[in-house]
């Protein structure tokens, strides 16, 4: 078991190394970072100053070295824009998105695991039928539509909700459901398969065989087993969330982590882009990592791999 | 559910072995669910004759129609069927333009990506060891990579275009199909009917293209289906954002975004160019679903 | 006829799928008695509905395609078929219960051995906890599990395929039911275990009085362990007997064929002998006998009606025109 985590570890290690090479590379992509970052009316020499301060005149790999070394201390840079430390600001905004997240996910735990649930015990019926369309439909919508229409409904034609920002909970509804929408779906999908391919198996049989009542079969036997599979995928896609905070932020002008990427591209605050590409790869690499160790404590035929 | 299932070994043989050479796809194309299918050749078939069938030009603007609702609200006219945009411009010639555009960014990217991914899971599961060690590290850190910040990172980078996205998309893309497809590999690689082409000294190549590959091509073909919806969505939020397919070209995302500012008085322009994404993307789940199905009856988690 | 003898009367039994590609008749028409402390065999090739019409006993027939559509299932006189949900829930495990075939997918792989064979105990009996776990020890040392007071903290992976069958014995027989239904109790085990296994059935069987039915493909088990024995075909049962009588007498057709193809020790043959044909698709039966394409004896009447039941000899019977 402690081998098996220590080499998930040291696999995340590479992954995350692996990916702050191309973060790094992100600024030398376009061409020479100095020229990217300075004003417009700035004279040769004050770009080649500010080379020397970005520390862009030493060689590729020892620029990526500071890089690294600088970002396991917690520097990641000073943000163009905002003139302040990057890791600063990302933590200014990063509970906002942490608020919408954890909204979304709550609405897709609630809504979607019972109606997948209900969809496979009631297999076939209308019940069935609704939640698969539900289902299907919501994976077939993107995350800036569904916002928009959102905000259609509520805050042109009825008039019940604030478009856009931050503030009372009802500014936190539109965007958690649109932000969640699409995982909803795919999680409605995946337990309503999950189950119904538990209700198959011979030890559901069995269950019942033994006179278990059919509400115990379902919750006591069927669920812990169909909810291996759906957990995992829940955790492996809280990215698709993080992604989607990406779009849902911009498109209600909420004030967390996606906006300030999108903001930090079209100003062309590379250090911001990269700080929020690092940490987000980080996040999820490490969710991974932990939801991967649950894992084995759930299910105890990896315990003794 | 509920089919009489033959038991004992009849079955198992049947799911379990593949074939040599390629499996026949025609008869499994029975009881092709329609409709889907239907809306897919119509959108195909605008992509491909857009510029024949749209009533105006998708580009020209008439400010002094700016706004016209569609024809059967007050205000609206049989000319614009679907109202117009701020410029004046006719929402579905723009759309149907923009079918074009979703199609052939959404085909580029499933089939460079498809290609890579399955070439790599090809190498990796058959060929093993430091290989694939080695390939499943990368596959791994792709997939770890949170897609579309990366995606938009690299477009603002390197300037939003058509051709740009299509190869981040791919570049991000392929991870997903080389490490479920390497998953079959594996599967066919213990077949009886491979260890005899060994035996007969076939060389690596010629096994992992010619028996090989036809057995996975069912699950690649499901993928890539599944995955067209994805990638248009994808497309679509990167032009949303400003940094997919540039304007003047009407890509559906674009116009959506163009719709939101003038959304208080005109709810129609971002309205139909995000059902028109909801139709597309609809049918590809649902025919990817049916080919699932239909091709790879065990093939339920994904 | 309600015997005093009989526990189980299944009379007219008739189970049908309803597919997309038609109506499947799985069991169709069966009718059996099985007497206290009996064991009944039910041998037939795959597909003929032996499994179904164990599952239509106890009612657990798979939804939504499933239906029973017909017939009673008497036990001790009492149709269960009539009843409530509620009520048969409260007759499995601890009336009637049943052994599945393979014993690497009928434990939950969750829960420890201890907690599933605790569980139809603490649903069907009103015992403490300690008295639980004790009974749970018990069961498991009945079925010969060694250090159950370990055993019986593990997981059903770590355990063999003999070993978790006997668990799922020690499951099913803990409340000590009337029938216990076995569907290919051996099958999925390796040749040396299934000895082992049979022979611990009937030693349980002898303590408890339990009564049996055996289904089975192979008469080898039938012959080790089952006093009568009935023939399933496309459906129905075309013949039933005592053992002896089923092996040294058989009737119908079908039966002579099966028994046929056994290899036997003492012939020299060249070829093993096997039934001509496929097995029948249960949506688009022939009309008249189901056998009568495969039948070496077939005759015009055959293809027209079903053959009635006649009594051969005593306890002897089978549905064949020949006989009539």
């Amino acid at each position: 078991m402690v081998r098996y985590i220590l080499k998930r570890i040291l696999q995340a290690g590479i992954c995350l190394l692996g990916i702050s090479v191309i973060v790094f590379f992100l600024s030398h992509l376009s061409g020479d970072p100095a020229l990217l970052m300075a004003p417009p009316e700035a004279k040769p020499e004050d770009i080649q100053a500010l080379r020397v301060t970005l520390g862009l005149d030493k060689p590729l790999h020892v620029q990526f070295w500071m890089f690294i070394s600088k970002a396991v201390q917690g520097d990641f840079g000073q943000s163009i824009r905002w003139g302040k430390p990057c890791l600063e600001v990302w933590l200014i905004r990063f509970p906002n998105t942490l608020l919408l997240g954890g909204a979304a996910m709550a609405f897709t735990l609630v809504v979607g695991i019972p109606t997948g649930i209900l969809s496979a015990v009631k297999a076939g019926r209308w019940f069935d039928n609704f939640g698969k369309a539900f289902a299907l439909a919501g994976q077939s919508m993107p995350v800036f539509w569904v916002g928009i229409m959102l905000m259609l409904l509520f805050s042109v034609i009825l008039r019940w909700l604030p478009t856009s920002g931050m503030g009372s909970w009802q500014h936190l509804i539109m965007p958690a459901f649109a932000l969640g929408w699409y995982f909803t779906a795919a999680i409605t999908r995946l337990s309503r398969s999950a189950m119904l391919d538990i209700l198959d198996s011979e030890y559901i049989k069995m269950a019942r065989i033994k006179g278990v009542p059919e509400v115990l079969v379902i919750l006591k036997h069927g669920f812990r087993n169909a909810m291996i599979p759906v957990v995992t995928l829940a955790a492996l896609n809280i990215v698709t969330l993080l992604n989607g905070t990406v779009i849902t932020e911009t498109v209600f002008n909420w004030p967390g982590i996606g906006r300030l990427i999108v903001d930090s591209i079209f100003a062309r605050d590379y250090p911001m882009v990269q700080t929020c590409v690092l940490i987000a790869s980080g996040l999820f690499i490490s969710t991974n990592l932990i939801v991967d160790i649950l894992y084995a404590y759930i299910d105890p035929r990896i315990k003794y791999q | 559910m509920g089919n009489l299932q033959p038991i004992g070994e009849v079955a198992e043989t049947a799911q379990a072995s593949g074939r040599s050479g390629w499996t026949p796809l025609r008869g499994a194309l029975r009881g092709i669910p329609r409709t889907p299918v239907a809306i897919l050749l119509l959108f195909l078939f605008c992509g491909i004759f857009g510029s024949f069938i749209t009533p105006h030009d998708p580009m020209k603007t008439d400010l002094g129609a700016a706004k016209t609702p569609p024809s059967w609200q007050k205000g609206g006219s049989t000319k614009y069927l679907l109202g117009t945009d701020a410029f004046g411009r006719d929402i579905l010639s723009r759309i149907i333009r923009g079918a074009g555009i979703s199609l052939q960014v959404g085909f580029a990217v499933v089939v460079f990506a498809g290609t890579l991914g399955a070439m790599i899971a090809l190498l990796s599961g058959y060929l093993g060891g430091w290989v694939d060690a080695v390939l499943m590290r990368i596959t791994d850190m792709f997939l770890s990579m949170p897609y579309l910040m990366i995606a938009i990172a690299l477009a603002a980078v390197l300037g939003p275009s058509k051709h740009n996205i299509i190869l981040i998309m791919a570049i991000l893309g392929w991870a997903g199909y080389a490490r479920v497809l390497r998953g079959e590999v594996l599967r066919i690689k213990g077949s009886d009917f491979i260890k005899l082409a060994i035996v007969a000294r076939a060389g690596k190549a010629r096994i992992m293209l010619r028996h090989i590959f036809p057995n996975i091509v069912n699950t690649l073909v499901v993928l890539a289906t599944l995955q067209l919806g994805i990638v248009i969505i994808m497309e679509s939020s990167l032009s949303f954002l400003g940094l997919g397919v540039p304007p003047p070209e009407p890509a559906w995302g674009s116009m959506v975004a163009d719709g939101r500012v003038i959304m208080f008085s005109s709810w129609w322009v971002s309205t139909w160019p995000g059902i028109a994404i909801l139709l597309v993307v609809l049918s590809c789940n649902l025919l990817g679903d049916w080919l699932r199905l239909r091709l790879d009856p065990k093939f339920r988690q994904l | 006829m309600i015997s005093k003898d009989n526990i189980l009367e299944v009379q007219n039994l008739k189970t049908y799928f309803y597919t997309s590609r038609g109506v499947v008749k799985a069991v169709d028409g069966v009718s059996f008695e099985l007497k206290k402390g009996e064991t009944l065999g039910l041998v037939g090739e795959s597909g003929c509905g032996k499994s179904i019409t164990c599952l239509s006993i106890i009612r657990l027939v798979p939804r939504p395609a499933g239906h029973i559509v017909g017939g009673k299932v008497l036990l001790e006189g009492e149709d269960l078929l009539l009843k409530s949900e509620k009520e048969v829930t409260r007759i499995r495990g601890r009336r009637i219960t049943m052994i599945l075939q393979d014993p690497m997918v009928s434990l939950n792989p969750l829960f420890t051995i201890g907690e599933q064979v605790a569980e139809p105990i603490r649903i069907h009996q009103k015992l403490g906890k300690l008295a639980v776990w004790e009974k749970v020890i018990e069961m498991l040392r009945l079925v010969r599990i060694p250090s159950p007071e370990v055993r019986m903290r593990e997981y059903p992976h770590q355990m063999s395929g003999g070993m978790r069958q006997r668990i799922a014995g020690a499951m099913t027989l803990s409340c000590q039911p009337d029938i216990l239904i076995a569907d290919e109790p051996t099958t999925a085990l390796d040749l040396t275990i299934q000895a082992q296994f049979l022979s611990l059935l009937k030693e349980i069987q002898e303590k408890a009085n339990l009564s049996m039915i055996v289904v089975t493909h192979d008469f080898g088990i039938i012959a080790r362990v089952c006093e009568r024995v009935a023939v399933m075909y496309a459906g129905k049962i075309v013949e039933s007997a005592s053992t002896r009588e089923l092996f040294n007498h058989p009737q119908h057709p079908y039966t002579i064929a099966l028994l046929n193809s056994l290899p036997k020790m003492e012939v020299k043959a060249d070829r093993l002998y096997s039934i001509e044909g496929q097995p029948p698709e249960l949506h688009a039966l022939p009309p008249g006998c189901s056998f009568s394409p495969r039948c070496p004896y077939v005759m015009k009447v055959c293809l027209k009606d079903y053959p009635p039941q006649k009594e051969i000899t005593s306890g002897h019977y089978a549905s064949c025109w020949l006989r009539t």
